[in-house]
């Protein structure tokens, strides 16, 4: 890059960047993707404006959606990005296979398309794709699963999301202004260095992840203390719901092992901006620290992905099994054990680099003791279902479906740990079906088994069970059609990122992986034909919408939609499975003595200042536009100083409001011929004393 | 002064010898370290591990008796956080200098 | 206590007496400052093994070495100065803890702030030395890594007094409000970590340096 290409105003941003006009300058195949892709961006970008318009939109938006810090709002936001990500995310990886499948004869996309195409799949799926969904799905639910009326800091909330949306919008700018990075999702230089990718692509993928991977830090930060200290009165320790258990272990680990990844992003931008010698190839150099570095982040960050889909399926499984969930405190002991030994393993990602037999051994040691907590869970699922009542709705089959996959992806996992095995099939297709063995049934599995779950919930509707069944089957044998195929090529010796191969052999793998792809693709289609149905169906959907699955823990101890204050008075829980109990005991049909006047936080535009901020900061570092680097900062600290200087006065809901929806809500769940007055003794009466407050 | 009853200003000269004790502390676990490496009469490897464990000694000073964590109940959340911090610190920095360093002595490099 | 145990639960109760809630904002805050504080700390100690693992003739690669570069006197200077405005920190805290009037806790945090200026001064000075002797970020691995972590430290120094900047100022439009006691509080806790950082820093790299 030399000055004379750099404008000061434009930055390095000229007219070759604009990718919507590749194919013009050089009409092939692949560059009418590019272009096609990129064109998909601008026109869907412009119809949502055109729409929003249309319908008068913006300011309902703004006002319900953007400046809310309504935890369940928030939430939402968080998973309509994960499921807009999601689409691209499948998109790339059908072109991909699609290219594979063909790969023996060159295919159709250049090598370096190819590398773009994995590198922004890998990148979105992890950061903009789960890492939203399972922030979404913890935003929604743990607050209410406590009995909070919001998270501890419902200000930070929003703008997390505004970083975690700015990351994203980077990656989308990517796709019509420059290429994304070819270095991967795990960025390795010196193949990133400034050297060797010289433009704008790593630079995307530094700045995406940086702002991106502040938003989490915080979340988590947010969540620890929300789980700590706004428990409802009486709510121990050990009368969490799993899934709180899991959120909370998630968001330990955000918070330790976020700083790994920004203090390597950071590095590697010292070195490609500031001509540092990080990472270099020069000058004293050492690549091999970023790996480190990397994995300190990457292992845990595997966990924080897989924790809370564990505990939606163990909501799931104990809801639908109609039982309490078996062996609740070696769950939440496995899953402290794995939150800390996540920090014990991060070196099996790079078996292969160098380092002695015995660094190896002790990292691989280690590796195969996650397998132990692991297998705990499993058969406590197992044990969960065993004589129970079992009802097979969507969030079942992709529990079930999960159980049998999953122990397959761990056993490829304990294979891979042992380092003489890895010197074999690193860095080959079976370590690719190794870990979409574990993400996809695990992770993936475990968000949409949620969002069928929770959905009802959060809108009031239950979700069309009939195309809700086709997704999860589809995904079930996409998934098998697709990865499957990639162990045997694995072993054969394909290499990953490979964007074509010269052994005829391969061939019928990837034709049926491809056949997955489809597969794949026809379970999106599913989803969205299940949304469409489902709010065309929705006035048929909303019967027993409070609490459809006869569940068990505090969220649905309140009317689904949920109103923006969770709980009309905060329940005063004595045990686990509270709602269950309170079901049984008759408590939950009880009317309260009282109500109060309650009190919640206002709303913020901070979130769109830091996202608008953050997109715009990212944007001016990576084409070199420092006027707008600094200009964007300036503002955002400017607007975030401002607020320290004014007061949330907040809103007041009156008792009334409360009283109001509270006896709507009784009149929809009571049983038949329930009064207050005939109601039986309570047995645990005890309890229905004022208390101490917690703390 | 404003401090009415000598309950509370005996509070304040107990939290204030605190800080002084805090200070005291600190300097000389400073003023040792910086006097041994210019002397310079120990070996680089018995002068290293001097310093090292005046740090960690001063750390704990620091956190003692400027950050108020101590062992009594109240404190025990943030104690708790503190050795849980330090110990994923102690797992990812010595992690790291191992495999490093292990690296480093495989290829042979000079150290 | 047996019987209780055996008791059948409830589940919950509604009960309007139990759910009033004391606003306690600073307590909450202040848990939340002290996981970014440690979430920080993992950034730092992740510098710290980076420089530590730059301490050889490979990452040196023909430039400086720390016993060329460093010296005693620059460090004890800005150890010297850091310490005092940990302590003036914890008597403007002090003050503030038992009402002693908003002049005392202005002063000290004044003082403070001072204090936290001179260190910058010697920090960017000792660098400008290093910067003419040839011992440039873009030299070496090891100098990397230097610049890497020791202005870290600095910018978070930096960011505390202009955080000070602006707590004066609230004081001097709300005077010491709830709000803006639990900020000094949490400003108070962020400086004391920046001290217990640098304790690591004159060890791990000045004393080492020169020890060598
Ligand atoms: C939905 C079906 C999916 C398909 C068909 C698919 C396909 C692919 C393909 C073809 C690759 C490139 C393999 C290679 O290196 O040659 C890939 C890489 C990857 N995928 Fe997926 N994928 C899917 C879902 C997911 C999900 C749900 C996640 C994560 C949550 C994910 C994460 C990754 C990652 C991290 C990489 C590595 C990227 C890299 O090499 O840097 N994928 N996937
Ligand atoms: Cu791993």
């Amino acid at each position: 890059m030399t000055l004379t290409d750099w404008n000061p105003i434009l930055g390095r941003l000229t007219l070759q960047s604009l990718d919507p006009l590749k194919a013009v300058f050089d009409p092939t195949v692949n560059n009418f993707i590019a272009s096609g892709a990129a064109d998909a961006v601008v026109v869907g970008a412009l119809l949502g404006v055109v729409l929003m318009t249309k319908y008068r939109l913006w300011k309902p938006l703004w006002n319900n959606w953007l400046t809310t810090v309504d935890h369940k709002r928030i939430g939402v936001m968080y998973i309509v990005l994960a499921l807009v990500m999601l689409v691209r995310g499948v998109v790339e990886a059908v072109l991909m296979r699609a290219q594979q499948a063909d790969g023996l004869h060159g295919g159709f996309l250049s090598a370096d398309h190819f590398a773009q195409l994995f590198s922004t799949h890998g990148t979105i799926m992890i950061f903009f794709m789960a890492m939203p969904f399972l922030t979404g799905l913890i935003n929604i639910v743990v607050p209410l699963q406590i009995g909070a009326r919001d998270v501890s800091f419902p200000m930070l909330n929003s703008v997390s999301l505004g970083l975690t949306v700015a990351g994203a919008a980077l990656v989308m700018i990517s796709l019509v202004l420059g290429d994304f990075s070819t270095g991967g999702w795990t960025g390795y230089p010196p193949y990133t260095e400034a050297a060797f990718q010289p433009g704008v692509g790593p630079d995307y993928w530094i700045w995406s992840l940086g702002i991106a991977g502040l938003g989490s830090t915080l979340t988590g930060l947010n969540f620890i203390v929300t789980i700590y200290k706004e428990r409802a009165p009486g709510m121990k320790f050990m009368h969490m719901p799993m899934f709180t258990w899991t959120a909370l272990c998630t968001a330990i680990l955000l918070v330790f092992a976020m700083p790994p990844l920004t203090v390597c992003a950071v590095m590697l931008a010292l070195d490609r901006y500031a001509g540092f010698h990080f990472f270099t190839n020069a000058l004293g150099g050492n690549m091999m620290n970023f790996a480190n570095m990397l994995w300190l982040f990457g292992h845990p960050e595997v966990y924080i992905l897989i924790l809370p889909a564990f505990g939606v399926f163990s909501e799931i499984v104990s809801t639908f099994s109609g039982k309490r969930i078996y062996g609740y405190a070696s769950l939440v002991l496995a899953t402290m054990c794995i939150a800390v030994l996540s920090f014990t393993v991060w070196l099996h990602h790079f078996f292969t680099m160098g380092q002695d037999a015995d660094v190896n051994a002790a990292f691989g040691i280690a590796t195969m003791l996650i397998g132990i907590p692991t297998g705990v869970k499993i058969f406590d699922w197992l044990a969960t279902i065993y004589r129970g009542r079992l009802q097979f709705t969507v969030p079942m089959v992709y529990m079930l479906s999960f159980m049998m996959l999953f122990v397959i992806g761990g056993l490829t996992g304990i294979i891979l740990a042992n380092p003489t095995v890895d010197f074999q099939v690193h860095n080959t297709l079976f370590l690719v079906a190794h870990f979409h063995n574990m993400l996809i049934p695990g992770l993936l599995f475990g968000m949409l088994a949620g969002y069928n779950y929770w959905f009802p919930k959060v809108f009031g509707f239950r979700l069309n069970e009939k195309w809700g069944h086709v997704s999860a089957y589809s995904w079930t044998i996409g998934f098998v059609l697709a990865f499957f195929p990639l162990y045997a090529v694995g072993l054969m010796g394909m290499t990953r990122r490979t964007v074509s191969y010269t052994n005829p052999a391969f061939q019928p793998w990837f034709q049926i992986a491809l056949a997955g792809g489809f597969f794949v693709l026809f379970a999106l289609f599913s989803m969205g034909m299940q949304l469409y149905v489902s709010i065309r169906d929705r006035d048929l959907l909303e019967a027993g919408a409070d609490d459809p699955w006869n569940a068990r823990t505090l969220e649905w101890a309140t009317p689904s939609p949920v109103p923006a204050y969770n709980f009309a008075i905060v329940p005063t829980v004595d045990s686990r499975d509270a709602y269950a109990m309170a079901k049984a005991s008759g408590a939950a049909y009880m009317s309260p003595a009282r109500f109060n006047n309650i009190h919640l936080p206002g709303k913020t535009s901070l979130g769109v200042v830091t996202a608008v901020g953050g997109t715009a900061l990212g944007f001016g570092l990576v084409w070199h536009m420092w006027w707008l680097a600094i200009l964007s900062l300036v503002l955002v600290v400017a607007a975030f100083l401002a607020r320290t200087f004014t007061e949330d006065e907040g809103v007041t809901i009156p008792s009334g409001i409360a009283r109001r929806d509270f006896d709507a809500w009784m009149k929809r769940i009571r049983p038949e011929g329930w009064s207050d007055d005939t109601a039986p003794e309570m047995p645990g009466l005890e309890t229905a004393q004022p208390m101490e407050h917690a703390e | 002064m404003k401090t009415e009853n000598a309950s509370s200003r005996e509070a304040y000269l107990h939290d204030l010898r605190g800080y002084q004790t805090g200070l005291l502390l600190a300097v000389l676990l400073t003023v040792v370290p910086f006097g041994l490496v210019a002397w310079g009469g120990l070996s680089y490897v018995t002068a290293m591990s001097v310093v090292a464990v005046l740090a960690i000694v001063q750390i704990v000073v620091h956190v003692r008796y400027f950050l108020h964590v101590d062992l009594s109940p109240e404190r025990r959340d943030d104690l708790h956080l503190i050795l849980f911090s330090a110990l994923l610190l102690a797992i990812m920095v010595a992690g790291s200098i191992w495999i490093l360093v292990n690296l480093q002595t495989r290829m042979m490099m000079p150290m | 206590m047996t019987t209780e145990v055996l008791k059948p639960s409830r589940g919950y109760a509604l009960i309007a007496e139990n759910d009033v809630h004391h606003h306690d904002h600073g307590e909450k805050a202040l848990s939340g400052f002290w996981l970014f504080m440690m979430s920080d700390l993992i950034i730092f100690g992740l510098f710290f093994a980076t420089y530590l693992t730059t301490l050889n003739k490979m990452a040196i690669a023909g430039g400086p070495t720390p016993h060329d570069l460093f010296e005693l006197k620059g460090a004890a200077m800005e150890t010297a100065f850091l310490l005092a405005s940990s302590f003036t920190f914890g008597l403007s805290s002090l003050a503030m803890k038992y009402d002693l009037g908003t002049s005392k806790v202005v002063g000290w945090l004044v003082v403070t702030l001072l204090l936290g200026a001179g260190f910058l001064f010697f920090e960017v000075s000792e660098f400008s030395r290093m910067f003419a002797e040839g011992a440039v970020p873009q030299r070496s691995g090891f100098l990397s890594a230097f610049f890497g972590l020791v202005p870290l430290h600095g910018a978070h120094v930096t960011a505390g007094c202009l955080w000070l900047i602006v707590m004066l100022v609230q004081i001097r439009v709300f005077g010491l409000t709830d709000a803006v006691k639990s900020r000094l509080m949490r400003l108070a806790l962020f400086w004391h970590f920046l001290d217990v950082i640098w304790i690591g820093i004159f060890s791990a790299v000045y004393l080492a340096g020169v020890a060598q």
